[in-house]
């Protein structure tokens, strides 16, 4: 089942298709982002702790090393570290975390723009009722039996979270080889087989490395393929990219 | 010339273009201060994607080429597409024009709940003064049994802990309450209701189990200065968050989708200034409320001159709104 898509319209007649990300990238972009928040909170807590009173210790108000200093030193920055990593970041990077970076997910408007601060605090306040009852329970739901997998937060705010899979400059560059004969389709697959050459099991690269070069060289025949091992199979791969079409 | 020749000399003549995309697309997201030639510039770029993009879906179907090309695409829609950012003016507007705007259209949810958390709190003290055993049900037993040996739970708060911390801890609870009693509106209004009902409640069942123990006079006191703008802060975020539940009953908009991001959008605009008096309503109820230096009078002042600011802050009149001129007419 493909990824559900928004389709905007633009005024270069060109529409906008923005991929829709699901349930997966974003609990994984929430389980990296909490991990970081978690992380940075405690460091916080621990170094803070260890400057102010020389030891490890969790003070409370009954306690006589207990001051205002602890509170607003140490126990204040870390609960707000912990409290607001999503609002300030999300603003400040607009409408992107660490973890949805990482997860390759951002967050739009529903008319692909950049959302405001006020629609990302909003989106945040709903953390309240998306939480609910515990491991964020209410909002899962919500993402599993929306069309658009949107958590509560984000009908409010009228957000989506997009597949934001930052492709980089070399897939622009590998579709015009130094064989210029080469179909850029072609092109294209070859440099994707042999990116993932190695996480491939020999019989599917095999089978994937025969069907390409009997597609891009008509000199090939089913036979002479046949013989060929892995290594030689990789090898013509990459002739063909680099080198010009067999006479 | 072939058609794979044609398409070749196509992509090699466009490759260096798209490549020098990332760093454009990223500079223009960076700056908000873009010149008019910038910004047409932008638009130029964004033409000529288009037409890459056309073409590109066309000739190489879900290839990473076109991907490549619908990031870039959409990223520069979202940037030529951005709200103009002007966050002085973005403010004015919001607390002169947009806040008493929504306050008004909110007159009706505000009367009901304010009347339900009078109602509960009627209805609790009621219930403790006929029932005083329920009060165990409503508070906890070290303050019952602080009262009962004549000693209210706000005495000495200020020996145990810092007026800053406890100004903190009160603003952040205020602030968690308020926000839940407006989120709890997406349960049709049910969750909101709730939530002011128990808040009534409590307080009437406190002040009728302080009243029994002759010591309602002293939480009035202590609850002066603070409670006139706190209870009306709970009341304005519950009535956000009626709005919320009535978008889902009775919506506005084609879709109950629609007209709930319609009323949070709307309403959540109160919030903010609700959370900024309820800072003010933190630092008086650490630093002054606990204090038995201040007396009665001084309370009822800051608590109803408090409340006045609150009033003018909802009208728009503390940020220098005028009155429209048809009124003046």
């Amino acid at each position: 089942m493909s990824a559900p898509q928004v389709t905007l319209q633009s005024i270069t007649g060109v529409d906008v298709e923005l991929r829709i990300a699901g349930a997966g990238s974003r609990s994984y972009a929430f389980i990296i982002d909490w991990h970081i928040r978690l992380v940075l909170a405690l460091a916080w807590f621990v170094v803070a702790t260890m400057l102010y009173a020389g030891q490890l210790m969790l003070l409370n108000a009954a306690d006589p090393s207990w001051s205002r200093g602890y509170m607003l030193a140490v126990l204040m920055p870390a609960l707000a570290i912990y409290f607001l990593y999503h609002p300030v970041l999300e603003i400040a990077m607009r409408g992107s975390t660490p973890g949805k970076r990482m997860a390759g997910v951002r967050i739009v408007t529903r008319t692909g723009d950049i959302p405001d601060a006020g629609a990302l605090l909003l989106r945040n306040v709903f953390r309240l009722v998306d939480s609910l009852p515990a491991m964020y329970l209410v909002g899962l739901i919500t993402v599993l039996c929306t069309e658009q997998h949107v958590r509560i937060g984000d009908l409010a705010a009228g957000t989506l979270l997009i597949v934001d899979r930052n492709e980089s400059a070399s897939s622009f560059a590998r579709i015009t080889p130094a064989n210029s004969a080469l179909d850029p389709q072609a092109a294209d697959l070859i440099h994707e087989l042999l990116e993932r050459w190695a996480g491939l099991n020999q019989e599917t690269r095999g089978k994937l490395a025969r069907s390409l070069i009997a597609r891009a060289d008509a000199s090939a025949s089913a036979e002479q393929l046949a013989t060929l091992s892995n290594g030689e199979l990789r090898a013509r791969l990459s002739a063909l990219l680099n080198a010009g079409p067999n006479p | 010339m072939s058609s794979e020749s044609g398409m070749q000399a196509w992509l090699a003549s466009r490759v260096d273009t798209w490549r020098q995309l990332a760093p454009q697309l990223d500079a223009l997201e960076r700056n908000r201060n873009h010149t008019a030639a910038e910004a047409l510039q932008a638009i130029e770029l964004y033409r000529a994607l288009g037409r890459d993009l056309s073409i590109a879906r066309r000739i190489l179907p879900a290839s990473r080429v076109t991907r490549a090309l619908e990031h870039s695409y959409a990223k520069l829609h979202a940037i030529i597409y951005r709200k103009p950012h002007d966050w002085r003016a973005r403010l004015r507007i919001l607390f002169r024009e947009e806040i008493p705007e929504v306050v008004r259209e909110l007159r009706a949810p505000i009367f009901w709940v304010t009347l339900l958390f009078i109602l509960s709190a009627g209805a609790g003290w009621w219930l403790v003064s006929s029932y005083p055993e329920l009060i165990t049900l409503l508070a906890s037993e070290q303050m019952i049994n602080g009262v009962e040996r004549g000693r209210l739970w706000t005495e000495g708060m200020l020996n145990v802990a810092p007026s800053s911390v406890i100004s903190l801890k009160i603003l952040s609870n205020n602030i968690v309450v308020s926000l839940l009693a407006f989120c709890a509106g997406i349960f049709f209004g049910l969750g909101t209701f709730y939530i002011v009902a128990t808040n009534g409640l409590m307080l009437g069942a406190l002040f009728a189990f302080t009243h029994q123990h002759g010591m309602a006079g002293e939480l009035l006191k202590f609850a002066m200065a603070h409670g006139v703008v706190e209870l009306s802060v709970i009341c304005l975020a519950a009535a956000a968050g009626v709005m919320l539940g009535e978008s889902l009953i009775r919506p506005t908009h084609p879709t109950r989708r629609e007209s709930f991001q319609h009323a949070a959008g709307k309403t959540s605009r109160l919030l903010l200034l609700c959370a900024l008096l309820l800072i003010g309503c933190g630092f008086i109820e650490g630093y002054l409320s606990p204090d038995p230096e201040f007396p009665m009078i001084s309370r009822v002042v800051v608590g109803f001159g408090y409340g006045i600011v609150m009033i003018g802050a909802l009208t728009g009149h503390l940020f220098g709104r005028k009155r429209p001129a048809a009124a003046l007419a």
